[in-house]
């Protein structure tokens, strides 16, 4: 029985480290692109969940977990636009500085539209409830989460490494001098990948605002796991994002089965090891231009 | 280089010399014409959404007081912060008291920065009132002859819904299964539920601590069922219990949820249709006096949104302390701390007056549990709560849910 309860924890783990990618896997791909550490992230995450719930409220939550993603992604686009271009060839600490200050502007700009108290949503009577599978018990929304990970997962890579846009970016990603050199403007596959990766941000504050407290400082919470996993995955690495990410939901939860006061420090502990033994990250590559 | 006239620079050291001579004791003649108090509520972290409401509380009993003539005929110049932790709280306090000139102390919520801030004010023999931190151990073992504790204490939660959850036969005999925040408010919580359950016959099966920054709960409600309990306990706080409410209705067990601790503003936070159970409070907004009836117009007239418990807790302790001061004629600690001692009524919008307990300095006041409404009979958003019959009844003693002095030892020093 004992076994059962910690392949349970395993199996919910799997689940929550689906969640974590979905922030993480954006923050990873800016950078792989740009070169910008986007403290902003988290912005958009709660963004994401805050038009949600607006929406939600006029629409149904269907509709809106689909549209606020798109409307926070055309933010994105401004965000690329007339922030981030400034600072792709920069001093990384201009980059840093810039969307530190945006991570507090957005906050506060969410406070004075929305309040200093959360605001709340609820899932679909249809979701609610558990599902058990013989000893196993699931979440019938954390599946539906699920679900729309591992689409978006396959959809993503799908477009890096089975379109022509996607062998533009890996290339822009490992020679950007050698892509100018063929007369292709990264430019606008630069907008692109921003633009994905905002969207997939708003996409899990979307997803997360029936089950979490949505206020204003609800960015700044996700970024440290975000981080945890785009480190311990390695910078810039596509399946090292999402190993670790699903790592990182594991960890946490054999950690709680076994020791609950150690659940949140396991991650840390995690992070160390692996970069004690690997400081790249588990699949982290050598970048020509970050070296 | 520029080049000033002997005379020019003659006259701006003159200057310079008379307004230290003439304009800053004017200055410090201006400041002293005001009554200085200090209030300290965490604005940010799990506790910083219901520290805003007690914020838009004190403030607003701030204005009330000066617009009816002030304290000691002059007005009260309210510095509020945000107390962060409980090492920021210590140093605000200190600097409020030492350098800003603060006459008292008032504010917090969580029992970890008020123990701190407990122990500045006795340092600086000021008076401090703790609004909204609710640990037994403040009022017990941590007690102090400067501190004041308004809200109701953990063991008051416990037997006010306790008592609401006997009479529906949902004690005796029942497995319990507590989820309990892991800092000295969530420990005392869980040593006064222990104490009821020993009390009333029921098993504890089961209890997590949690810590603070926990956001996703789906580990600890995977080892709730595996427990299999007949009740599961929130012993959360803040954002937590809000937390912790959406993803209990999102795993739908059946296993009802009950707490020992809720703020309405978490309640408001999980919305409609996540709340259900049995759960405390000491105050909420459709409580049928004047006093409070008052409060709620004025408040909501000012912000638009009616107020939050720890709000209300707020405005009606700067309000009985400038009381004090107006009946007392002194801002002294020793004659403010003498007058509360003689356990003075005062009204705090419920149907019985409050007094400070002379032996604990603890508000002795009604305290009520709650369940929730369904969700197509809630006039708005904020009407979400039904509550349940006062607690001590009508005919029992205040002091009846309070700790008694064997339970809740309070040693000050003189």
């Amino acid at each position: 029985m004992q076994f059962e309860f910690l392949l349970e924890q395993v199996v919910n783990g799997l689940v929550l480290g689906g969640y974590y990618l979905l922030i993480a896997l954006g923050l990873s791909l800016i950078f792989s692109v740009g070169g910008i550490v986007n403290l902003a992230h988290g912005a958009f995450y709660a963004l994401g969940a805050y038009v949600c719930v607006e929406l939600t409220k006029r629409f149904g939550f269907g509709a809106s977990v689909v549209i606020s993603p798109f409307a926070v992604a055309l933010l994105g686009i401004l965000f690329e636009r007339f922030i981030l271009r400034r600072f792709y060839s920069a001093d990384p600490i201009l980059s840093l500085l810039v969307t530190f200050g945006l991570a507090m502007v957005a906050e506060q700009a969410i406070r004075m539209i929305w309040g200093a108290a959360p605001v709340s949503t609820e899932i679909p009577q249809t979701f609610r409830g558990s599902i058990i599978v013989g000893d196993f018990l699931f979440s019938r929304y954390r599946l539906l989460i699920l679900v729309v990970v591992a689409a978006v997962l396959l959809g993503i890579w799908g477009l890096l490494h089975k379109t022509s846009f996607g062998r533009v970016v890996r290339a822009g990603i490992q020679r950007p001098d050698m892509v100018a050199a063929l007369g292709i403007r990264l430019q606008p596959y630069m907008t692109a990948i921003v633009v994905l990766g905002v969207g997939m941000a708003a996409l899990g504050g979307a997803f997360f605002a029936p089950i979490t407290t949505v206020h204003p400082a609800m960015g700044a919470e996700i970024m440290t796991v975000a981080f945890v996993v785009v480190v311990i995955g390695g910078l810039g690495s596509f399946w090292g994002v999402v190993i670790s990410a699903l790592l990182v939901g594991v960890v946490r939860g054999i950690a709680i089965h076994f020791e609950p006061a150690a659940g949140e420090a396991s991650i840390y502990v995690l992070m160390f090891l692996v970069l004690l033994v690997r400081p790249r990250g588990l699949l982290g590559e050598r970048m020509e231009k970050f070296e | 280089m520029i080049r000033y006239r002997r005379r020019t620079l003659l006259q701006a050291g003159a200057a310079l010399v008379g307004a230290s001579a003439f304009g800053l004791p004017a200055i410090v003649r201006a400041q002293a014409e005001r009554v200085r108090i200090g209030h300290l509520t965490p604005l940010t972290g799990f506790l910083g959404v219901i520290g805003s409401y007690a914020q838009l509380g004190v403030k607003l009993a701030a204005e009330e007081i000066n617009a009816s003539g002030g304290i000691l005929g002059k007005p009260i110049d309210l510095l509020s912060e945000d107390s962060i932790n409980p090492a920021t709280a210590a140093t605000k306090a200190q600097r409020m008291l030492e350098q800003d000139g603060a006459v008292v102390l008032l504010g917090e919520i969580s029992s970890a920065s008020s123990l701190t801030i407990m122990q500045v004010a006795e340092r600086n023999k000021k008076v401090f009132f703790s609004t909204g931190a609710r640990s037994d151990a403040l009022r017990g073992k941590n007690c102090n002859k400067y501190s004041f504790h308004c809200d109701i204490p953990n063991t008051v939660m416990v037997n006010a819904v306790g008592t609401a959850l006997s009479q529906k036969g949902m004690v005796k005999g029942k497995k319990f299964f507590t989820l309990t925040a892991d800092y000295i408010f969530g420990h005392d919580l869980l040593k006064a539920a222990k104490t009821f359950f020993g009390a009333h016959e029921a098993n504890l099966i089961g209890d997590e601590l949690i810590a603070t920054d926990v956001t996703d709960f789906s580990p600890y409600l995977l080892k709730v069922r595996q427990a299999k309990p007949d009740v599961v306990c929130c012993n959360l706080a803040g954002n937590q219990v809000t937390n912790l409410v959406k993803q209990y209705a999102e795993f739908g067990f059946p296993y009802p949820l009950v707490g020992f601790n809720l703020n309405t503003g978490d309640a408001w936070a999980a919305g409609a249709g996540n709340l259900s159970g049995t759960w405390p409070t000491v105050w909420y907004h459709t409580l049928n006096n004047p006093t409070s009836q008052a409060f709620v117009a004025a408040f909501t007239k000012k912000y638009g949104k009616p107020p939050e418990n720890h709000a209300w807790i707020d405005y009606i302790t700067l309000k009985l302390l400038a009381e004090a001061i107006n009946t007392t004629k002194s801002t002294d600690s020793g004659e403010l701390i003498a007058f509360f001692e003689k356990q003075a009524q005062f009204d705090i919008g419920k149907t019985r007056k409050a007094y400070f307990r002379s032996w604990d300095h603890q508000l002795v006041q009604e305290a009520y549990p709650f369940t929730v409404k369904a969700k197509d009979q809630m006039k708005d958003q904020w009407d979400m709560l039904v509550l349940g019959e006062v607690v001590p009844a009508a005919n029992d003693g205040l002091e009846t849910i309070y700790p008694t002095r064997e339970q809740n030892p309070c040693e000050m020093k003189a």
